[in-house]
Formats: C-alpha cells, structure tokens, sequence
C-alpha cells in the first residue's frame, strides 16, 4: 500500500472550499428575500434550467464572451476553465473503469497516475492515458500564455489590467504552480514505473538521465497536493470565487431574479460574480482623464469589502460602456443605482410644492426636456415640424414644468423623482394624449422605464420623425452633405435606438459609418451621472471623441441628444445639430422666409 | 402706504465670532470650483425649480458662504438636480455637486447637533 497522507492538504483545501461556498451561497440566497425564493421554486422545472446549464458551458467553461473580445484571451480561459473541467471528468472517469466502479475516495481520481503504477490493461486505458496528457497539454499551453500575458498584455487586445489584492496573489502564484507540479509529478512517476503519455513519458524519459527521480517524485506529488489545497482553500477569499458564483448568477438570472431598488441577495451574487477580468477597464473614457480608480471592477471590489467610497460611487458617467463589454453580463448600472440609492437615502426629500395646473386636451404632448431649454435650436426644430405635419400638440414644458426625474435617479435620489413622475404622469393622462414625444434621451428613458402611462406611446423624436418622413407628411431634401452620427448613451445603449435616427438621416445626406458607433459609441462626457468629474476632465474625454469624429472628415456632426450638442458645440471644429434640425432644415416656410431664418441664427449667437 | 414695489433693506450685520464654516469648508474640501462662485445669478436664471416656484440657486451660496445655514435644508430640497446650471455657469462650478454635499453635510450637522 503506498503512502496517502501526502494528500491530506488537497482533501484540507477541498474541504474548506466545499463549506465556504455552502456557507456564502446560503446567506446569499436567504438574503434574497421571499418573493425571490419563491420564484425560484416556481422556476425550477422551466426552460430557463436548460437554458441556465448551456449558458454555463458556454460562458463559464468556453468563455464565448471573452473569445469575441479577443481570440488569444479566450483560448487562454478556455483551456485553464474547460481544460482543467474535462481533467477531472476524464480522471474519473479513467478512475471508474480502472476500478469498474464509483465507489472510490475522489483523491484517488486526482493522484492516479500515483496510486496506478501497475500498467495494468482496463478498458479504453491506452486512450485515457492518451487524453489525460492531450489535456494537460491544452491546460499547460493557456498557462504559459497568462504568463506570457504578465508581460505583453497587449496581444491579448487589453491595455489594461486589474490590480491584484492579497488573496488574489496567493490564489494565483498557487494555480500557476499546480499543472506544472502535476507536470513534473506525472512525468517523474512515468520515468520510473513507465505509466506515461506521450508527453508525460517523453519528458520522464528525459528526467531520467540526469535526476535522481526515485528521491524526487514523491515530493512532486506532495508539492502537487499543497499547491492544489492553497488554491482551493485561497479561492473563496479571492477573485476565483467567480467560479462557483458565475454558475450561481446565470440560473438565477434565468430563473427570473432581478435586481430591485436596494442592495439583497443578489446584488452579493452579482458583486462576487465578477472575475476581476478587467475588461471593463479599457472601453471606460474616464481613464483618459487618468480617472484609474472608479471603474466597474473597483466600484463592485469596494462594494464587495463594504466599504465603497463616494469618490469612487459619484465618478462614474453610467454610459454603459463597461456593461457592454463585460463577459459575465453583471447588470452594472443597476448595482451602481443601487448603491446610489443607498448611499443617499438619508435625504431622498419630497417635493411638497408641486402643484396641479390646467391641462390641456391634444392629441400629440411635446417635452422638450431641461436640457433641450438650453439648445433653442432643438425645440424651434421641433414647433417647425409640428406646424408642418398639422399635428395637434400641446408642448407641455414650453413655459414651465418639473424635470421628467431621471437627473434626480442618476444621483439616487429615487423617491424624490417619484414625486416628479406622479406630478407629470397626471398631467400627461389628463391631456387624453396618445403620443408623448420627447426630445431628450434622458427624458425619453425615464418616460419609457419609471412612468407608467397607459394608453400612451412614449416616441424619442428621432422615431417620430421616422414616422413623420414615411408618411410623407415631411418634405425631404438630400443634401451632398456628409455627416457622422453621435449615438448618445441613454439612446442608444440605453434604449437601443439605433437605427431610427440613422434611417431619417440617410434621407437629408451621406452618413458616414465610424468604427466606434451603434454598441461602442462613446459617451460625449457631459454625462449628469457623474457628480464629481470636473469640467477640466470633461473636455478632455469630450476632445478625444470630437478628434475621432474629425478624422472621418464630416461635413456635420448630428447627435439626437441636447446634451450631447452642448457638450460637442463647447469644442466647437465641425458644425454640431440636432437629428431634429437636420430635418427642418429641409422645411421652407413661405410666408416671410427672410425673417425665419434671421430668427434662427440669432438664438443660435445668444445661446 | 403706497407700495412702489421695492423697500430699503435693513441694516445686518455678521458676527465673525459666530461664523458658521463648517459647511462652507466641507464643500470646498470636496468641490474646490465652488470657491470660484461670484454669485452672477447664471444658475439661478436658467433654473427649473426656480421658474416652477420660489426657488433661489444663488441666494444658497450666498447663504453658505455668509455661515448662516439654518434653514437651508427646506430650501435646498427644491432642487431638481436637472444640472442646467453646470451647463451656464461661467465659472465652471459643478453645481449639482454642490448642491448635493450641501444635502449630505446638512444631515450630518444635524445629527451632531442631536
């Protein structure tokens, strides 16, 4: 009987590992609360466990997200993840027919090439010993490119990478030494018993000529054992506990479970979901302000230890960039909401001096949004076309109203915007309208997501414009002029317009097509989510996407935003406008041209 | 008496002794633009609360920057947080920011204060 004690410190680390996750997986599901434990009781015989299981095969073993964002990256996780899955299931497997049952302790899986020394014929045993090494040469292949990747971060396409805390040190020095000790353990046990592979016999053989192997390999095997169990014992306290927790997030997430209004369960789940894979470190602009310690993987780490700053939690544009790169799919503005909210609880105010006023009957309500008060252009654009399709308006905040609330979300100030919402949805129901068109996309989300307005189509005016144009009730002029096309944030990745606004512009000119646009647009850095960023880092961020939409050499650059034209317009090279003037422009008022147009140009000098 | 729509202002004085900075310094620690303010009444002119109801963006600095913070809290409640002013400001303050240390540190005096 050979020695067994050397695998104490792998079943130790197992064992850890094991009472750990049950112990945070618990609490975190008994924080979920009981609507959301109910659901996934009711969830759980549904399509969303298959879809849950392909999902983690996809995402947690194969890591398809990370393959679209760079190949060399994704071959990297998949063989450490997929490689290291298929290892214990083989070697199990290998164990079971060595065996011909199940009924063993599992080290003995893990240390077989140890404990089977005897070259004994069992089914398919040629083919597994084959396999068992063409995996761990899969495993050792990525291995040597994260190391590579400590180097030369740049081919992996990251510019980059996140900082690591203690555990996550140790965690790491431990998983970069396991395959090679297991390397040298197999090959070591080959060289002397010959119950090797092709590369594990190879390299045995070669370790035989010149090392002493017979005093070596049983500390190999020891060294293997205690890397093994540092690694699982460290990985609930580092950055690996993704691992488990991705699983955990992705059926949850299928089973239905989102987040609400405040930290639970599942903020946790989310929170410690996220690898620390640092992809959401290159697409944030706020870098280029060398803002270095605000991003997604430092807000969620700081949140994770309790102890997140207001330094860090108010710096951030919420442009959705980092969600839209992020492997996992952590629903990242919503944590950062949240956080928001909780942070500013303490004087979330009610607005007692809202009043009732008269409303008007229309068919059509226009809002023009705060911001859109300050682009005169936007809104004269706006009452132009309205005049020319005939339309019954009514332009509900031409003389004054209270701002639609989202400025008031973005800080986290969310009962205090529940009272704008009931102030304006009473308003907007009483007027019988049909249609609520608004022209800024800050307004247009918080319409589309908080308000609830039966019976009413909330429209951004780049959509109603659309309709307005197909139904021939706009003249349309094509124009030689070329124009690129600014998807600003709240539009765009908020609310995935993106091809009515560009469809109305391909009537009146040449759009171009940019390479950062649609998903990876950038944010035009004007922002009111971030409450801390000074203008000096503003015009920065904003210098850098004007320089990109010069190097397309437009005619014009066009935005659907009022905020986005006043953020482009203050580093004025190229002519900024709105979708919506681009559409005027086209309309020729007949009776006294000359002082229309001298009307225009004048608000435009004063504003 | 006949009204003619404007009335003398009424001798006040600033006791230094009594001087108030705490929230003065806790927004400049945390918003240094704020020192820039010459209270030119941009924001106040633009404002969305203000052109909803009585509502004075520039008299708050003002306020802060004299100590006299009582009363505060009710006022600065009005505010939307729509952040025109940041946008008209010639000084290149961030308002918003302002405004919402002003909500923060106004909880926390008052607590101390209890």
């Amino acid at each position: 009987m050979k020695i067994e004690w050397f695998t104490f410190p792998f079943v130790a680390g197992f064992i850890i590992l094991l009472v750990v996750i049950i112990a945070k997986f618990s609490r975190w599901i008994f924080q979920l609360g009981q609507k959301n434990r109910l659901k996934i009781i009711k969830n759980f015989f549904s399509m969303g466990t298959l879809i849950s299981v392909k999902e983690s095969f996809l995402e947690g073993l194969i890591h398809r997200k990370v393959h679209q964002k760079n190949r060399l990256l994704g071959y990297m996780h998949m063989s450490l993840a997929f490689g290291w899955f298929l290892l214990i299931v083989v070697g199990h497997l290998e164990m079971g027919f060595y065996k011909e049952t199940l009924n063993f302790p599992f080290y003995k899986a893990v240390f077989f090439r140890y404990f089977n020394t005897s070259n004994q014929q069992f089914f398919f045993s040629e083919g597994f010993t084959f396999l068992m090494d063409f995996i761990l040469l899969f495993i050792i292949s990525g291995l040597s490119l994260a190391y590579y990747k400590r180097i030369n971060k740049k081919i992996f396409g990251l510019k980059r990478t996140t900082k690591l805390k203690l555990a996550d040190q140790l965690a790491l020095s431990a998983l970069w030494l396991i395959f090679p000790f297991r390397f040298l353990a197999e090959s070591f046990t080959a060289g002397i018993y010959h119950n090797g592979g092709f590369l594990t016999q190879t390299a045995g053989n070669l370790f035989a000529t010149f090392l002493p192997l017979d005093t070596l390999y049983f500390s190999t095997w020891l060294g293997y054992s205690i890397v093994l169990g540092c690694f699982m014992a460290a990985l609930p306290f580092s950055r690996y506990m993704h691992i488990p927790t991705e699983i955990l997030f992705i059926f949850l997430k299928n089973w239905g479970i989102t987040q609400n209004e405040k930290t639970d369960g599942f903020t946790q789940i989310e929170a410690n979901a996220c690898s620390r894979c640092g992809i959401c470190l290159d697409p944030c602009q706020l870098t280029l302000a060398n803002i270095n310690h605000v991003q997604t993987v430092y807000t969620i780490r700081e949140f994770r230890e309790n102890r997140i700053e207001d330094s860090n939690l108010f710096n951030c544009m919420m442009c959705g960039r980092c969600e839209e790169a992020c492997p996992v799919g952590i629903d990242i503005m919503k944590l950062r909401t949240n956080l928001r909210i909780e942070n500013t609880k303490q004087y979330d105010v009610a607005y007692d001096y809202l009043t009732e006023t008269s409303t008007p009957k229309a068919e059509v309500i226009y809002f023009a949004g705060c911001m859109t008060h300050l682009t005169p252009a936007i809104k004269k654009s706006m009452t132009k076309i309205f005049n020319h399709a005939k339309v019954d308006y009514w332009f509900m905040d031409e003389e004054k109203a209270p701002c639609c609330g989202k400025p008031l979300m973005q800080a986290g100030q969310y009962e205090a915007a529940r009272q704008l919402i009931a102030s304006n949805s009473k308003q907007i129901i009483a007027s019988g309208a049909k249609e609520l068109i608004v022209s800024c996309p800050i307004c247009y989300r918080v319409f589309n997501e908080d308000y609830q307005l039966p019976g009413v189509t909330v429209k951004h005016h780049s959509q109603y414009l659309l309709e307005l144009i197909n139904a021939g009730k706009l003249p349309v002029i094509q124009q030689n002029e070329t124009m690129v096309y600014h998807d600003p944030c709240d539009l765009g990745r908020g609310s995935k317009i993106y091809d009515e606004p560009r469809e109305v512009l391909r009537h009146y000119g040449k759009l171009l097509e940019m390479e950062n646009e649609r998903e990876n647009a950038k944010c035009c850095s004007g922002s009111l989510s971030n409450m801390k960023i000074s203008n000096a880092e503003r015009s920065i961020i904003c210098k850098d996407v004007m320089d990109e939409f010069i190097s397309y050499k437009p005619d014009q650059l066009v935005t659907a935003c009022p905020l986005c034209k006043k953020t482009f317009a203050a580093g004025n090279k190229i002519p900024v406008k709105d979708i919506a003037e681009v559409v005027a422009n086209s309309i020729h008022v007949n009776q006294k041209p000359k002082e229309k147009v001298h009307e225009l140009e004048l608000d435009e000098v004063l504003y | 008496m006949k009204k003619f729509g404007f009335s003398t202002i009424n001798s006040r004085t600033i006791d230094y002794q009594q001087f108030d900075t705490r929230l003065l310094d806790k927004v400049l620690q945390e918003e240094p633009s704020f020192a820039r303010c010459m209270s030119c009444g941009g924001c106040t002119a633009t404002c969305s609360a203000g052109n909803l109801i009585d509502f004075n963006v520039r008299m708050l600095g003002l306020l802060i920057k004299r100590g006299e913070i009582e009363g505060l809290a009710t006022e600065i409640d009005k505010c939307m947080l729509c952040g025109k002013c940041i946008l008209v400001c010639p000084r290149g303050i961030n308002t918003r920011h302002v405004i919402m240390l002003i909500k923060k540190e106004m909880v926390k005096l008052k607590l101390e204060q209890v």
